[in-house]
This record gives C-alpha cells, sequence and structure tokens, in this order.
C-alpha cells in the first residue's frame, strides 16, 4: 500500500487534487480512497489530504500516520506546521515553490522534487495570481516525479474531476509534468520505490 | 497496467457483476445521493449540517438537472424535514431525508410520529457525536439515542454498502411498513472517496419497483390518520409495531439475498461474521470500524490466533438469534462500543448481554468504549482489545475504556507542534 499526504491551504484545491488522484490510479486498475484532514474547513487555513493506493480493495479506515509522499501545495507551511511528521525513510518530497531545488535544505534520505506550481496555474487562468489554484499542476508534477501514477490517467481524471476549466486544467497538469525538477537522477525520475 | 488486467483486477472486486452500469470515485455522502436517485424517491426534504451536507448537496443538483423526478424542499430545521417526509409519506410518496447528530436529535418526536404512522421513509444519517463540547466527528451515540422510536437502524461500512443499504432499505421499509435509518461514520465514510458500484437504473427498477402505498391521503377516499386512541385500541397497535418489527429480523434477511443474486453483493443480512469458523474469540462491532478490525483479524491469525469478528449491521431489529448461534461456538465474545450510555455501558454490549442472559450457553462477555469524538480506532486499537480477550478469563470493569488519556496528556495533545529540523528552511 502506498500512501500519499498533501498539505496545503484551504482554497488551493488538495482535497480535490486527492481525490482525482484517488480517480485516476483506480482508472489505472488498482484501487484507491481519499479523504480530507477530517476538519472544519476554512480559506487559508492548513489543510490536510490524503490518498491511499492498493491492488486490492482499501479496507484500512484510519488516519495516515507514515506517507510515503508529500505533496506540499505551499512551501510557507514547511516553516509553519510539522510538515514532516511520519514521513517514511526514502520517501519523497513534492514542493511547489519558485525557489530553486539547491536551495531547499531537506534531509539527504528523502527524494524531492519542486515545480512552480502557482506560476504555471496563473499563465493557465486558473485562480488569480494571490490565490493561484494549484492542485491539477501538482498533480502532473508528482506523476513525473514519483511514477505512482501515470500523466494519461491523471489528465483524464481531472478533465472528469474538476467544476470548470477541464482543457486548462489538463493543460497545466502536462506543464507541470514537464517542467518538475527532481534531486533524483534522470533515470530514477518516475521509478522511484519506497520501501 | 494495461486495460485487461484492469478488467481482470476489478472483475475479481465485483465491480464488473453484470448490473453494474459504471464505477464513480465518490464520498460516502454521494453514494447516498446516487442511490437516492436509483431509487426513484420522490419527495426530499431536509436541512443541511456538517458532514451530512454532501448528501443533500448532490441530490439538489440532481433534481435541479431534472435526472430525478423528485419534489425538493428546503425547510427550517429537521422537524421541518422529517415533518416534510411524513406528509409526503402519508399520501404515498416515496420520502427521504439525511441528517446528523443534533439535527437527529431534534427531530425526535418525529421519529416516533413517523415509525407509529407505519410510515416507510428512509433516513441517512451520518453518525456524528453529541455535544457539548462541540464536535463534528465520529461516534454512535446520536443513533443510538433514537433506539426506542421504531425506527430499523443499519450501519455502514463502506461507500458501497451506503448505496446498497438504501437501496435495500426501500424494500425492506415498504414490505414492514416501518422507517429505516442509515447510518455512516462521520468524516471516515462521509467525507472519504473510494470506488462505488452504480447499478443500472433497469436491474434497480425490477428489484424496486415503485411505492404502493396501502393506505394514504386521498380526497376521495377519507381517511384519519395518527388520530386520538383511547387505551382500548393503543396497546394492540403498538403490540402490531413491535410485530412488524420482529417480522423484519427475516426480511432483512430475504432481502440481502435477492440483492445479491441481482447485484452479486450481499452482507449477511443482520450481521456478518469473518473467520468465525474456527473462532475461539470473536469481538463484535459496527460500521467502519469493521473494515480496519479485518486488517487486525488477518494478521492476528496469520500469528495463530483463534480470533474472529462479527459485524452488526442492524441495531434495530436487534440481532437476537445471530448471536445466540455465535455465543453457542466460541469462548469469549467482545463488544467494541463506539458510543456509551451513561450509568450503563456501551449499548450494543448492554444489548448483547440482555440477549444471552436467557442464551442456553454465555460465554464470557466483555464490554470495550472506544472511538467517541472521533478518536481514530486503527489496528493497534483492535488489537489492544483481542491482547486484553486473550489474557483475561474475565472483565476487569463493566466497561473497559481503550486508548484513554490522562488528563495531562490530553492537555498536551491539543496543539499543533511545529517542525523543529525544517522551521529554520529560510528559502521557501
Amino acid at each position: 500500500m502506498i500512501e500519499i499526504r498533501m498539505h496545503g491551504r484551504g482554497g488551493q484545491g488538495g482535497v480535490i487534487a486527492a481525490k482525482i488522484l484517488a480517480s485516476a490510479i483506480f482508472k489505472e486498475g488498482r484501487f484507491a480512497q481519499s479523504f480530507p484532514s477530517f476538519g472544519v474547513e476554512r480559506r487559508g487555513a492548513p489543510v490536510l489530504a490524503f490518498t491511499r493506493v492498493d491492488d486490492k480493495p482499501v479496507r484500512l479506515r484510519t488516519a495516515i500516520y507514515e506517507p510515503d509522499h508529500l505533496i506540499v501545495l505551499d512551501a510557507t507551511l514547511i516553516k509553519s506546521t510539522n510538515v514532516f511528521s511520519g514521513l517514511k525513510h526514502g520517501g519523497t518530497i513534492l514542493v511547489n515553490t519558485s525557489a530553486s531545488i539547491e536551495l531547499l535544505k531537506f534531509p539527504e534520505e528523502y527524494s524531492v522534487a519542486v515545480v512552480d506550481a502557482a506560476d504555471i496555474a496563473v499563465r493557465h487562468k486558473l485562480g488569480a495570481k494571490s490565490i493561484p489554484i494549484v492542485n491539477t499542476s501538482i498533480l502532473g508534477a508528482f506523476s513525473r516525479f514519483t511514477g505512482v501514477v501515470g500523466i494519461d490517467a491523471v489528465v483524464e481524471a481531472i478533465r472528469e474531476g474538476v467544476p470548470i476549466m477541464p482543457d486548462e486544467n489538463a493543460a497545466a497538469a502536462m506543464e507541470a509534468y514537464e517542467a518538475v525538477k527532481s534531486t533524483a537522477s534522470e533515470e530514477i525520475l518516475g521509478k522511484i520505490k519506497v520501501n | 497496467m494495461g486495460m485487461n488486467d484492469t478488467n481482470d483486477l476489478h472483475k475479481r472486486n465485483g465491480l464488473m457483476h453484470p448490473s453494474v452500469d459504471k464505477v464513480l470515485v465518490i464520498e460516502g455522502t454521494h453514494a447516498a445521493s446516487y442511490a437516492v436517485k436509483l431509487a426513484k424517491v420522490q419527495v426530499i426534504a431536509a436541512y443541511p449540517i456538517t458532514p451530512q451536507t454532501g448528501v443533500v448537496e448532490k441530490l439538489s443538483e440532481i433534481v435541479s438537472h431534472r435526472d430525478l423526478n423528485a419534489k425538493f424542499i428546503k425547510v427550517e430545521s429537521e422537524h421541518s424535514a422529517m415533518a416534510c417526509c411524513i406528509g409526503a409519506s402519508i399520501s404515498g410518496a416515496r420520502a427521504f431525508t439525511a441528517t446528523s447528530s443534533q439535527g437527529l436529535a431534534l427531530m425526535h418526536e418525529l421519529l416516533h410520529w413517523a415509525a407509529g404512522s407505519r410510515l416507510p421513509i428512509v433516513m441517512v444519517n451520518v453518525n456524528r457525536a453529541m455535544a457539548p463540547p462541540w464536535s463534528i466527528y465520529v461516534d454512535h451515540n446520536d443513533s443510538l439515542s433514537q433506539r426506542d422510536t421504531g425506527w430499523i437502524q443499519f450501519y455502514a461500512e463502506s461507500n458501497q454498502e451506503v448505496l446498497d443499504t438504501v437501496l435495500q432499505a426501500y424494500k425492506i421499509a415498504e414490505i414492514v411498513s416501518l422507517p429505516i435509518m442509515i447510518n455512516l461514520d462521520a468524516f471516515v465514510l462521509s467525507h472519504t472517496s473510494e470506488p462505488v458500484a452504480i447499478p443500472k437504473q433497469d436491474i434497480v427498477d425490477e428489484f424496486l419497483p415503485g411505492r404502493e402505498a396501502l393506505f394514504r391521503v386521498n380526497p376521495d377516499e377519507p381517511r384519519a390518520f395518527g388520530a386520538l386512541i383511547g387505551p382500548e385500541a393503543y396497546m394492540e397497535m403498538r403490540y402490531k409495531l413491535f410485530q412488524a418489527m420482529e417480522d423484519a429480523r427475516e426480511v432483512i434477511r430475504k432481502v440481502d439475498s435477492e440483492y445479491s443474486e441481482k447485484f452479486g453483493r450481499s452482507y449477511g443480512g443482520l450481521v456478518e461474521e469473518y473467520c468465525t469458523e474456527d473462532a475461539e474469540i470473536v469481538l463484535m462491532t459496527s460500521a467502519t470500524a469493521v473494515s480496519t478490525a479485518r486488517i487486525a483479524v488477518d494478521e492476528l491469525r496469520s500469528l495463530g490466533f483463534p480470533v474472529g469478528l462479527m459485524k452488526v449491521r442492524a441495531f434495530r431489529p436487534f440481532p437476537v438469534e445471530e448471536i445466540r448461534d455465535l455465543a453457542r461456538r466460541v469462548h469469549k465474545i467482545g463488544v467494541m462500543d463506539r458510543n456509551i450510555s451513561f450509568g450503563a455501558t456501551g449499548m450494543i454490549y448492554q444489548e448483547t448481554k440482555a440477549v444471552l442472559y436467557n442464551a442456553p450457553v454465555r460465554p464470557k462477555l466483555f464490554g470495550f468504549i472506544a472511538g467517541l469524538g472521533g478518536r481514530d480506532i486503527t489496528p493497534e486499537t483492535i488489537k489492544d482489545i483481542y491482547s486484553y480477550l486473550l489474557n483475561h478469563d474475565a472483565p476487569e470493569s463493566e466497561t473497559v475504556w481503550i486508548g484513554l488519556k490522562s488528563s495531562q496528556e490530553s492537555r498536551s495533545d491539543r496543539g499543533d507542534s511545529s517542525s523543529e529540523a525544517f522551521g529554520q528552511n529560510e528559502n521557501l
């Protein structure tokens, strides 16, 4: 079983992203479950969303405490909340940031990738510059970075799962798929396995 | 993974049964909404409350798109929502509402009214802890507090079971003339998305034709409904309600097996046993905790422990025969309640104990309280309980609380500690 935790802020679309991810995985023939942090949602407040992936129906119905993959929709959360809590050894961290990957200081045990999902989203007219909707861009980057799910399934699930602008969202995901930068070498990109 | 592999995998997991129209990855609230659409409900009246809101949001969308020809009545309270359903049901319509927690409590008076009038109303209740202190998280005190209102009560383990049980419920309700409440855990099901097979409409129509009310408001044939009645007849009407609930047991079993024939999914009727064939110690519990408990049972059995599980799917009518039958086969029964009756014990435990008092064989019985107010029930929680059952010949007290913190621990757990290791990352 693969467990993914997404950190965002209310309004960024993290909960929808976790759900689209689950749909994409199901399209590929595996089973998935997604859920938000069980709480009251407020715009701007830290929000968690989770996706579980397995080859058989997911029976585990608990919170995710030790994720394999982290997706951080808002890099400021890294300073204000315990984003890395429980991340498994050898896990991956994907961050939406305009900062260069060389400038990030994370322990070497993790594979790290960055993508400027905010910039991509704004250029595809997804949200305003002050509040870009980065959820679909980040999924494209996640697909390339981790290989957990293929980009075709992601794009199809995005088209079905977003309430508006399916073409723009799909295009943003594909652009982020190309733009993601990782500390892992090109050969490793997309073939990360977590134990 | 190729398309053929995909089909193969999903076939093995019952998602490619001939009855399936499509499979959607949806949350529990929406599984209820799709079932209401498939059941061709005619009147929906509801008031939104977290975490039930998704049920009526989706339904209002379905009705406004004319995908369901129903009257959607927006009301000012849950009391009015149930009043509307009662009126609609008396007029012969198939009626639906959904609520949660405080909303259900506000309906209380009318729950008696619906059952006393023998109306086959179906309601989805998203189980949420009662306030104060305010909570939006799961436990079962809200619905179990309504146990004596005359409603049939089901507890669902998965989103698929929510959809399937709503369809079964209309059939059962209209046979026995009793209202039915389908309960699903707040957030753990209500806000969790997972694959749900949506059956084909024509097969649902075969299984569940339109309602034919025995009695209904009809200006051409005037009748009085719910009028004053004297002591000479009230008791007999109560006996009939009691008898209808007794009869519901067999109807629930039959409808579940008919459902299985048509749709390929069965839930065992009132209970489902898991790994009990050779089990010496069995844990009874309900709702989503069952799903997680299956994992714990598999683990413990792989280590050689003779443990099993009984899922309590129906709480009303209570599965008397099933529990007495289990009691004949095992040494110890534990009951994990996600509820507490103050001054007594957990409610499923209480009822199990009552059922076994006159039973020919009475194994040792243990009552556990866990998961109140959304406290996570993990495989470890369940394993702690099995461990207690394995290591004790008798319970040390009438209720054993699992995972209870000291007051100091619960104070320090309230704040989220910020990252120390990563807090200094200035480049972000």
